[in-house]
């Protein structure tokens, strides 16, 4: 018992919490990514993800392509498709008021959820289990659906694999330097609008994969990611824009927090994420993890 | 000598705003040329133009044989350009060492890093930390050394001294004799007359968006009245 709560109970909503963090956590990296250095708000970030979670439905209704293939296969789908979109209209905006690009993935996301829908309405498909990771683990204190567990360690390693090879790799600190200051980058003679197009590829990709990673749990739904990306902006605007390792952090905290605030306060649950958003926003107005704005 | 840069009829704009009106120049392979001119003349566009930042403009600029005016910014270093602004532009979330390494390798003949470290001490000592927390002598440094390994053949250098104390504009009068040295053309905009009289070949003088004056350094006393008189020093 923990402050008059079963353990299990406990225990079971801060595992659903690590789940969702998981997600929040995977999404705002991306959104982050792709605002420091494009400084575009990527409001078609849930579709995309909705597209990872469809592409690895689609494999495998049509092609009957694997769990684990789609894994890699489809992210890289949805990361192609995100260069193209960018290589061929994002880009054009850059020069005009940041507005523009919000608009224009604003309806980007509506016209692909609104596709989809109409093929396949708003109802879930469903996407099994792989094979390997059906059943849970009985841990003593609880017991763990295996594929969640697998969730949580997957995405925690794409987070940190992101985060080091933007800290840590030659690429990383081409686009470190090119979120300061694009324009000396580029008369370096780094090619900066490819190094965009890969960024906002790379964005997508990371998007798209959480997606897969959703399909199991959540259904794969067009309307799965206009629910969850209303939160993961939150989540951005918590940690700060732009600020990759506070996405990291703040997408598993903010998780966290709404799985516990289930087991103490249900009622609370929906908003907690947006309480604790406008008081950063008081206190913080640059976010948990932003520089001074 | 024979002209690495040929710089004519260079015409650029802000927006609306006209701001060089035929700038015609000529640098020699291996010449240390200064740039002098009032502030707001167009001396920075200038660098900004050759450069390829500014991209509003008109008339002709040759490097190396070949026109440079169709050149995309991100292939401009590759032609051999290097440039250094007056801002410095070190990079905040980059170390010193990934700040020095950032700039892309273009030709052979750049300063290898264990020479880099020894000409700027400071550099390999501070090599982990980052990059703004340096000096702004050793920003300077750091902003010039990182071009230095690039093997570029010619640096455009805005205002190195800006701002810094005696010692360390001494410290760049030395390093610019030694880049001299080994064959490096420089293409300098400098305010500090007496420093850069200490190191350039010959100069310009810049009004209103175009070159009026080209002399070498030899006749700069005879000139030293006229020049305090356009330059209001």
């Amino acid at each position: 018992m923990i402050f008059g709560i079963p353990l299990q109970a406990f225990l079971g909503q801060l595992l659903i919490g690590l789940i969702n963090g998981s997600f929040y956590a995977l999404l705002s990296l991306g959104l982050a990514v792709i605002f420091g250095l494009l400084r575009v708000i990527n409001f078609a970030h849930g579709a995309q993800y909705m597209l990872g979670a469809f592409v690895a439905y689609l494999l495998l209704q049509y092609f009957g392509i694997n769990y684990w293939l789609a894994l890699v296969l489809a992210p890289l789908t949805v990361g192609l498709l995100g260069a193209l979109v960018e290589r061929t209209m994002l880009r054009r905006l850059y020069d005009l008021d940041p507005l523009y690009g919000l608009l224009f993935t604003f309806g980007l996301a509506l016209t692909i959820e609104g596709t989809f829908r109409y093929i396949y309405g708003a109802a879930g498909q469903p996407y099994a289990v792989p094979k390997a990771l059906m059943g849970g683990t009985n841990l003593g204190f609880m017991f763990l659906p295996n594929y969640r567990g697998w969730v949580v360690v997957v995405s925690l390693a794409a987070c940190l694999g992101t985060w080091l090879l933007i800290e840590k790799t030659k690429l990383g600190s081409y686009l470190r330097a090119a979120t300061e200051n694009p324009v000396l980058v580029q008369s370096f003679g780094v090619n900066v609008p490819v190094l965009l197009t890969l960024t906002y590829g790379i964005g997508c990709g990371l998007a798209a994969f959480a997606g897969v990673l959703a399909a199991p749990i959540y259904q794969v739904s067009p309307l799965m990611g206009s629910n969850v990306i209303i939160v993961v902006f939150a989540v951005v605007v918590v940690g700060g824009m732009g600020s990759i390792l506070g996405a990291i952090a703040t997408g598993y905290m903010l998780g966290i927090a709404e799985g516990l605030t289930k087991v103490f306060y249900p009622e609370a649950s929906n908003i907690v994420i947006f309480v604790i958003m406008a008081i950063v926003l008081l206190l913080r107005p640059a976010g948990l993890f932003g520089r001074d704005g | 000598m024979t002209p690495l840069l040929r710089v004519s009829g260079l015409n650029a704009w802000y927006g609306e705003s006209h701001v060089l009106h035929g700038v015609d120049m000529v640098v020699g392979q291996g010449e240390m040329i200064t740039i002098l001119g009032r502030n707001g003349v167009g001396k920075t566009t200038t660098l900004r133009t050759i450069m390829g930042i500014l991209r509003a403009r008109k008339g002709q600029i040759m490097f190396d044989g070949a026109d440079m005016m169709a050149v995309p910014l991100h292939k401009t270093a590759h032609r051999g350009i290097g440039f250094v602004p007056e801002e410095r532009g070190i990079f905040s979330t980059l170390t010193v060492e990934e700040n020095l390494m950032l700039p892309p390798v273009v030709a052979k003949g750049g300063m290898p890093l264990d020479e880099i470290y020894e000409l700027f001490p400071n550099l390999a000592e501070r090599r982990a930390s980052p990059g703004t927390k340096l000096s702004g002598g050793e920003q300077q440094m750091l902003a010039m050394a990182r071009i230095l390994r690039t093997g570029v053949k010619m640096l455009l250098l805005d205002e190195p001294t800006e701002g810094l104390a005696p010692v360390i504009v001494q410290r760049i009068g030395e390093v610019l004799k030694k880049l001299k040295e080994r064959g490096m053309t420089v293409l300098l905009v400098e305010q500090n007359f007496r420093f850069a009289s200490r190191i350039a070949d010959r100069f310009y003088l810049m009004e209103h968006g175009r070159m009026v004056a080209d002399f070498p350094v030899a006749e700069l006393p005879d000139r030293m009245t006229m020049l305090n008189k356009v330059l209001g020093v």
